[in-house]
């Protein structure tokens, strides 16, 4: 099965209304030209998954400024101007969510699982409208699993088979958005061939990746 | 090591890193937190781990990687035996317990150990980002923040009056005047920054505090 994407043809996944995860942190490990082949596509309404929203010029930040996100669910929105205003001027909806419940949500839209308990945000207003359990003395909210249409990822070298390899701190969300949507693409900075990248080695195993499209388009 | 401390932040950072110990894993929150390594003495040596996936946070030596940023997302590098993790890991170790110490600053903190750091309704909502993880999950929790506003008003409170990052969670409160303790019987006032009389303390807080041992020995010599 060949894997391997033009950026043409990454723009035939997207449509209106759709949900979408992405990659990075303040868009360090954002697939910044599948980000591109977004914005190109002209879909509008998108509920977007990010842990933030970036800057202005970089990251998941252009599909903000250029109003295609109806709705994003991020822990941080400090860094782009542009997610506050829209959410202040009520043009965008914003559900904020501390970092580690989103990475703990997405998991568990990958893993199967309803949801998950956690301490953080007891006491505060992210405890609004959720259910609330006593395990053992202790108070924990009922968190519910996030899934997507489509993934964005981003790592730094694949196989042919999708196997994948990050680099630095580039990881952060990329690993367990790979488990959370129907169809998973990743822009990677170097394809190899099945077999060079060690299985022990392997960060992401293929079976998880639909699409690879290689940075600058070559092979 | 002897620094001289200029200005209030220098000399909150200062005290601050007194409360870390050789071998500790720490996470420092953005600004003046990250001061902290600057005053540690010789022989205390902490793990810092930086929420977006990595233990042995460095300063930047050599080339920018791209790919390498702190929590702040500013270039960084990575110490000898440091290890990169994706963010799932990350909160596990935050809020799993893993993570000895955070250092945050604050907006507002009250004597009830609450915290409020991540928005000004109307004003300013960032996001929580990682901090509600590292409030709740870390080991312990030190407030770093200068002692009032910039209106002059205290940022020590009977209790909170911004949406709280955490409830319950502070245990120390490290100011330019003075550091206070959270405790069961309620807040402590533990020390008196040097120079600082308790009078000016007294005046600076609206919380209600007990004054502690040490601070009572100094008022009696």
């Amino acid at each position: 099965m060949n894997k391997i994407i033009s950026l043409d043809e990454v723009t035939s996944f997207f449509k209106d209304g759709m949900s979408i995860m992405a990659g990075g942190f303040m868009g360090v490990g954002t697939p910044e030209d599948l980000v591109s082949a977004l914005l190109e596509a002209d879909v509008k309404d998108i509920t977007l998954i990010a842990n933030d929203t970036a800057f202005i010029e970089s990251g998941v930040g252009p599909l903000i400024v250029n109003h295609r996100v109806k709705k994003v669910i991020a822990s941080h929105i400090g860094t782009n101007p542009e997610t506050g205003r829209q959410m202040i001027a009520g043009e965008m909806e914003v559900e904020l969510v501390p970092q580690g419940t989103l990475a703990e949500r997405v998991r568990a839209g990958g893993a199967g699982l309803g949801g998950i308990l956690t301490p953080t945000g007891v006491g505060t207003v992210v405890e609004e409208g959720k259910e609330k359990l006593t395990v053992d003395g202790r108070e924990y909210l009922l968190e519910k699993p996030l899934r997507a249409e489509v993934a964005l990822l981003k790592a730094y070298k694949a196989d042919k088979s999708g196997n994948l390899v990050y680099h630095r701190s580039a990881r952060n969300f990329n690993p367990f958005m790979a488990l959370a949507a129907d169809h998973v693409i990743v822009q990677v900075e170097k394809l190899v061939e099945v077999g060079e990248i060690d299985p022990d080695e392997v960060m992401t195993p293929g079976i998880l990746i639909d699409k690879i499209y290689v940075q600058g388009g070559s092979q | 090591m002897v620094q001289t401390l200029v200005n209030p932040k220098q000399v909150i950072a200062a005290r601050v890193a007194k409360e870390l110990k050789d071998g500790d894993v720490v996470n420092l929150g953005i600004g003046l937190p990250t001061m902290v390594p600057n005053y540690l003495p010789d022989g205390v040596n902490v793990i810092l781990q930086s929420e977006n996936g990595y233990v042995g946070l460095g300063p930047l030596e050599g080339e920018i990687d791209p790919d390498l940023v702190n929590a702040g997302g500013q270039p960084s590098g990575i110490l000898p035996g440091g290890a990169f993790f994706d963010s799932v890991f990350s909160f596990e170790l935050i809020r799993g317990g893993h993570v000895d110490l955070t250092v945050l600053g604050g907006l507002e903190a009250d004597q009830k150990g609450n915290l409020a750091n991540w928005m000004v309704p109307g004003k300013m909502v960032p996001g929580m980002g990682g901090a509600m993880d590292l409030v709740t999950g870390a080991k312990k929790v030190i407030v770093a923040m200068e002692h009032s506003a910039k209106n002059g008003s205290s940022k020590i409170l009977e209790e909170c009056r911004l949406p709280l990052t955490g409830k319950g969670v502070v245990d120390l409160i490290v100011t330019e005047l003075a550091v206070f303790r959270v405790t069961e019987e309620g807040l402590v006032l533990e020390e008196l920054q040097e120079g600082v009389n308790l009078e000016t303390v007294k005046e600076k807080t609206e919380a209600t505090f007990i004054i502690g041992p040490r601070v009572s020995l100094e008022l009696i010599s």
